[in-house]
């Protein structure tokens, strides 16, 4: 049985701390009003440098006319947007010039809080990726990874209180508290056409009762999965392990369909006008690799505490194997998502990649870096994907990498070029961080952390590659 | 000193590695095990070295990511600028995700190949060449073992019989 240090509890508590504080002060330093707003940009020029030196290289073919009219189109919704946040009462040029200040205003308004959506479904998505990756290797019959179900069901363990924080999240939103979902807002709907035909999905009571659906549906094979794989420790017979493959199989089907709508729903509404069919993928390579390598994190951790003594370093090849792999796949799909767009460069599609390269060129570029091309020659020997050092190296680059995935892809419709990695992105991101390792270790010291009762442990323990 | 070799036959893998750790251990000389199919550890057991090809691999990528900008790059940009799709045709760097494809599958292609032919070199392989292998029994469920005939040939028998060889034969390769 493992049992959490109070140093490492009193660690987490104080992140969160430290986290909440700059949350805090994220909100608070939030302008109320147009003036203000106005008043802040003035002062400290947030985000001119990346916008400035991003128009020479992006090779985005900014002078080609499709590229632009797409430009011009994109200004005009997003003044639309804003203006219907304001009375109307204005002259033509006079409401030009308060639509900007009112634009702003919101892009401000919404930066502590896209902050804290994006640092949420960061953490919800690392739980969620584990319990598909825990779900394979149970329908899978796996043998390899059997003394790692213990540290894979610590990590799930933050699905419920991950998924709950998003879900009020989106509650908060469908109340008006935030604009991080402009088709929540029905003087936006009124002015929209486009929006306007995909009212009968995109409207907010549908879209609650679609993120319940998915979340109890996540959660319940998680409680399911856990309750048999605790039983089957003291078990005489295998029932409760072929129990577990059933739901497992079961879950994997329900899995990839509510995964990808949730991709559209939690992610891709954000920006309503954009779409693109294999965003479900996408996110899914995204939160695969997050939870394959914070196993490889939490497993190198606890065998360096003394625990775990039977995982050897063909299962840390294996899961390195793993974020070597995926990392790859996430690639694949974000360059297949990407060059489409890119090549046919049609306006309502493209302005997505406009916006990244021009406003977001340091976060958008750099994640490829750091999520491809990092583990792509780092892990590519197979004697690196052995050492611990290698793995925890790698992997803390990849989950920051992936931090910034999901910022790149929140971001740009919620703050615009507003952006910068302020006090309530970090904070965001600490709470959060605080309150999954918590949840997580805590989770851990519930159960033994060998789960002896599984037919395959024997296969697990002499694993070797 | 006669050049004489014993192929002892057996008929199962674990019984195979078995075999060739007491062999070693009784420190006689492996000449070359023949396997139906590859046996797992088997390299390490008759502590052969690790193979090396992962590295050419690498580099033959690397060349064939190398040919294919080179290739592309003279193609489309330098020879004949071709307009597809409205991209801009003058300029490599501009045009570069079109061209994306290609590299992965020239990068692919290169290591894939050079080291199929690689392999072949090494292994002293080419088209109609003679097979060596000495017991056709070994391309179908078979396993042999080719041991050195030192000073001790009865004991060395013995040492086969012991670890479960279904056959022994004294072969002397001078003939």
């Amino acid at each position: 049985m493992y049992t959490l240090p109070s140093r490492l509890k009193i660690t987490f508590i104080v992140l969160m701390m430290i986290g909440a504080a700059g949350l805090g002060v994220g909100f608070l330093s939030a302008p109320s009003t147009v003036a203000e707003a106005q008043a802040m940009v003035a002062d400290a020029h947030y985000g001119e440098e990346s916008h400035g030196e991003s128009h020479g290289e992006t090779g985005a073919s900014s002078h080609d006319s499709h590229a632009e009219t797409a430009h011009a189109e994109q200004a005009d919704t997003s003044h639309e947007t804003s203006s219907s946040h304001q009375a109307g009462s204005h002259g033509e040029a006079a409401a030009h010039e308060d639509n900007h200040g009112e634009h702003l205003l919101h892009q401000l308004q919404n930066k502590p809080w896209a902050a804290l959506y994006v640092a949420a479904f960061f953490f919800m998505m690392i739980a969620l990726g584990t319990l598909a990756f825990y779900a394979i290797q149970r329908a899978a019959q796996a043998g390899w990874s059997i003394l790692l179900y213990r540290v894979m069901e610590g990590i799930t363990a933050y699905l419920l209180p991950g998924t709950l924080v998003v879900f009020t999240l989106l509650v908060l939103s469908g109340m008006h508290w935030n604009h991080l979902f402009i088709w929540m807002d029905p003087e936006v709907v009124a002015h929209d056409k486009i929006i306007q035909g995909k009212v009968a999905y995109l409207n907010v009571p549908f879209f609650l009762v679609r993120a319940i659906f998915y979340i109890f549906g996540w959660n319940l094979y998680r409680f399911l999965s856990r309750k048999f794989s605790l039983a089957q420790d003291e078990a005489k017979d295998i029932s409760n392990h072929k129990k577990n493959f059933r739901w497992s199989a079961g879950f994997l089907v329900f899995f990839i369909v509510t995964e990808s709508m949730m991709s559209w729903d939690w992610i891709m509404s954000v920006d309503p006008h954009w779409f693109s069919t294999l965003f479900g993928w996408y996110v899914f390579a995204s939160m695969f690799v997050s939870g394959i390598t914070v196993i490889a994190l939490v497993t190198i951790y606890l065998k360096s505490k003394g625990y775990l003594p039977e995982v050897n370093d063909s299962h840390i090849h294996d899961l390195g194997k793993f974020i070597f792999g995926v990392s790859i796949f996430w690639t694949y799909l974000w360059f297949s998502q990407f060059m489409l767009i890119w090549y046919s460069n049609i306006p309502e599609e493209v302005t997505y990649f406009m916006t990244r390269i021009e406003d977001y060129n340091l976060p958008f570029f750099g994640m490829l870096v750091m999520n491809f091309l990092f583990p792509l020659l780092v892990l590519m020997n197979s004697d690196y994907k052995r050492s611990n050092y290698i793995i925890i190296g790698v992997g803390i680059v990849v989950i920051l990498g992936h931090y910034i995935d999901v910022f790149n892809m929140i971001m740009p419709s919620a703050v615009g070029d507003q952006w910068f990695i302020g006090l309530s992105e970090i904070g965001g991101f600490l709470f959060f961080l605080g309150l999954f390792l918590w949840v997580v270790f805590s989770a851990l010291t519930k159960a033994p952390l060998i789960a002896k009762g599984d037919p395959y442990m024997g296969e697990s323990e002499r694993y070797h590659y | 000193m006669s050049n004489k070799v014993i192929h002892a036959l057996y008929d199962d893998d674990d019984v195979l590695l078995k075999a060739v750790k007491s062999i070693k251990e009784e420190k006689h000389h492996i000449e070359e095990v023949y396997t139906p199919f590859p046996v797992h550890g088997l390299d390490k057991v008759l502590g052969l070295d690790e193979t090396r090809i992962a590295i050419m691999s690498f580099i033959y990528g690397c060349i064939g990511f190398l040919v294919a900008v080179l290739m592309i790059n003279y193609i489309m940009i330098v020879d004949w600028p071709q307009n597809i799709g409205g991209k801009p045709s003058f300029s490599f760097l501009e045009n570069m995700p079109a061209f994306v494809p290609v590299m992965f599958e020239m990068t692919v292609f290169f290591a894939a190949h050079l080291m199929v032919i690689t392999f072949y070199l090494r292994s002293k392989l080419w088209p109609f060449k003679e097979a060596e292998n000495p017991n056709p029994l070994t391309t179908d469920d078979k396993f042999l073992v080719e041991v050195a005939v030192g000073k001790n040939e009865k004991q060395l028998t013995a040492l086969l019989k012991k670890t479960g060889a279904i056959d022994i034969a004294l072969i002397d390769k001078d003939h």
